[in-house]
């Protein structure tokens, strides 16, 4: 069952110059209790999903177009008042790239969590939120004794864990995390990972993960979405995409991302930089640096079809038309 | 046997830690912040040495000890059999064109109001290495040419800003490289960069030690990259290296349980792989105050008894060139 829809989300930023397309048509489903990876390097509009989602974007980005259907509501459609009432961290909760950097040093962390329960749930008394902060705790590894510390007592890992405990606060049906592990260490990381997996299970969560790395991706999803330049390259299941990479883009990073225990082998660069989304190319956003374009390439941009099973991909190599 | 190209012994650096005016005077232990405690390694010509460990292990330190970017507080340095921990700075300086180092980020590395063509010449101008303008261009472009970045008249007259990340390493590359160096400390060079240009920098390293006989201190947390790039590898954790040896044996067949306990957390780019399960708690602990003893045995999931808590286990031989330094292999006690 889809407990998310996003159906050609258009997110532009305006700029002097003119539209930056950062999210430029884009569509996915989110299962429950399933994960989706959104892998990418930075620029291709990972976190302008994540915040068009629960419509937190810069003040000069707005929806251009698209739906993003949540239980019956389309969240692109709704007021301020009702995102509040109905989404934000009821329904779909973020935890930022680096939040845990972002806690108020002077404020315990026990009030930042019940703040974050008041403000969404206002009829929740004091007593009861604290309660909640307390089993929150539980649930993600830390001593509930700690909420009466302030952040900078904890170490990164733990603040990490915190976040997560306060996304969850409202009982959300999604939790978006962006980098969840970027600055951690290996093994903080590992144990941020498998928190992510458990609270999955346990809760019945769906999660949208965005990270660069791909083996975060690996670890964590069910299913995976590759973005280069505002789009989708290629999407499918975990295995499709990791074991059967048709994207040239797709093929390129697993190249430059090695396995520790994989043997050893030069590592694959692409060569070139991300386009520039504010001019970007006519055709395909890769072709300049895809080692197989064609002259259709430059010229038309592919769309992205389903050459296997739930295995989707944006290339003129695999479109049989 | 060759000698090797750098050695390393019992190197420390102990940082002090700040103290208040009045804790100052009425006195009390003093504080250090034992950031690289006694650590011994050599690095051979045409190698790449990695130097693994998370943040706060003392990998980055160690690599600026080596090129008295800070001073030592103990132990030895050797490059090519000389002493070097001491010399002054004046007499040290015809050292640096041997030893350069390529700095982790591009994006604070390179001054923003200087060309890249007089970034890169800089260092030639300090050593004065060159005897007119004639040569410094024909080296820059030299320079460049190596790491890539060519047409190399097409580079020296622009500014940082208008080049992309993996170019910018390349400019550090550069810059390290003009002076044609025998070591080159790198110190995370790629965490800064994206995936997909990530490559095209270590490549590079590989490169430049394959053709002009340059061996590297390879600084990273990454073992996966660390792996594919060295031959050699030493593992640190709180000051001290746990293990060293062949970066085959100790990827293959991790022998301290801390090693262990890194090569089971590094995330793989397989669904297929399975995860094992998180057997380390906590973090890291302070180097202010390092637990007694073995310093990992707070973590220690092979924990043996008092041992542990009480003796700090020396590095031991426990085959060809492989150390470990850890009560479940030291000889019985």
């Amino acid at each position: 069952m889809l407990t998310l829809k996003v159906e050609d989300l258009r997110t532009y930023y305006k700029i002097q110059r003119g539209y930056v397309k950062a999210v430029d048509g884009v569509s996915f489903g989110v299962e429950k209790g399933q994960a989706l990876g959104l892998v990418g390097e930075s620029g291709c509009g990972k976190t302008t999903i994540a915040t068009s989602l629960i419509r937190v974007l810069a003040s000069n980005a707005m929806i251009v177009g698209g739906h993003i259907l949540f239980k019956d509501l389309d969240i692109v459609k709704l007021t301020e008042a009702e995102l509040k009432e109905e989404v934000r961290w009821k329904g779909i909760s973020l935890v930022f790239q680096g939040a845990m950097n972002a806690m108020n040093p002077v404020i315990k962390v026990s009030d930042q969590i019940i703040e974050a329960i008041q403000l969404h749930e206002p009829n929740v008394e004091k007593q009861e939120a604290l309660e909640r902060a307390g089993k929150l705790f539980q649930l993600v590894g830390i001593d509930p004794s700690r909420l009466e510390h302030y952040a900078f007592e904890f170490s990164g890992g733990m603040r990490q864990r915190a976040m997560i405990a306060m996304a969850l606060s409202c009982n959300p049906e999604i939790m978006i995390a962006d980098e969840p592990s970027t600055a951690l260490d290996v093994i903080v990381q590992a144990q941020v990972l498998q928190l992510l997996r458990q609270l999955k299970e346990r809760l019945n969560l769906s999660l949208i993960i965005i990270s660069h790395d791909l083996s975060i991706i690996a670890e964590t999803c069910e299913r995976a979405a590759v973005m280069y330049g505002g789009k989708f390259a290629e999407t499918g299941d975990i295995y499709a995409v990791f074991k059967n990479p048709l994207h040239p883009y797709t093929q390129g990073l697993l190249g430059a991302f090695p396995g520790v225990k994989a043997p050893k082998t030069r590592l694959i660069s692409i060569p070139g930089s991300p386009p520039d989304l504010l001019n970007a190319p006519v055709g395909c956003k890769f072709a300049e640096r895809c080692k197989f374009a064609m002259p259709i390439c430059r010229d038309f941009d592919p769309d992205l079809i389903e050459v296997e099973k739930d295995h989707w991909v944006a290339c003129h190599l695999h479109n049989k038309k | 046997m060759e000698e090797p190209l750098l050695k390393v012994n019992e190197l420390k650096k102990w940082f002090p830690v700040r103290t208040g005016f009045v804790k100052s005077m009425v006195g009390g232990e003093k504080l250090f912040v034992k950031a690289v405690d006694g650590i011994s390694f050599d690095i051979n010509a045409r190698e790449i040495y990695g130097l693994a460990g998370e943040s706060g292990s003392g990998k980055t330190t160690t690599g600026r000890l080596i090129l008295k970017l800070i001073e030592p507080t103990a132990g030895k340095i050797l490059f090519k059999d000389k002493d070097i921990t001491n010399l002054k700075p004046k007499e040290f300086k015809s050292y640096r064109r041997k030893m350069q180092i390529i700095f982790q980020d591009p994006y604070e590395s390179l001054n923003p109001r200087m060309t890249i063509g007089s970034i890169i010449s800089e260092p030639l101008h300090v050593q004065k290495a060159c005897k007119n303008e004639r040569e410094v261009q024909e080296k820059v472009a030299a320079a460049l040419d190596e790491v890539q970045l060519t047409p190399p008249e097409e580079f020296i007259s622009r500014f940082p800003h208008e080049v992309s990340g993996g170019q910018r390493q390349r400019i550090a590359v550069a810059r390290a490289l003009v002076l044609k160096p025998d070591f080159i400390v790198a110190d995370e060079p790629v965490s800064m960069l994206d995936v997909s240009i990530r490559a095209e920098v270590l490549n590079l390293m590989v490169e430049l030690m394959e053709k002009h006989n340059v061996a590297f201190l390879y600084v990273t947390h990454d073992l996966a990259l660390a792996r594919h790039l060295c031959n050699r590898l030493a593992v640190m954790y709180l000051g001290k290296i746990m293990e060293r040896g062949y970066t085959e044996d100790i990827i293959y067949e991790p022998m301290h349980p801390y090693t262990r306990a890194l090569m089971a957390a590094v995330p793989v780019p397989d669904p297929e792989s399975k995860r094992a399960e998180v057997v380390i708690k906590g973090e890291i602990p302070s180097p202010i105050n390092p637990p007694s003893g073995c310093r990992f045995h707070t973590r220690c999931p092979q924990y043996i008894g008092d041992i542990c808590r009480i003796t700090e286990p020396k590095l031991t031989n426990v085959g060809k060139d492989r150390y470990v330094a850890c009560h479940l292999y030291s000889e019985k006690t």
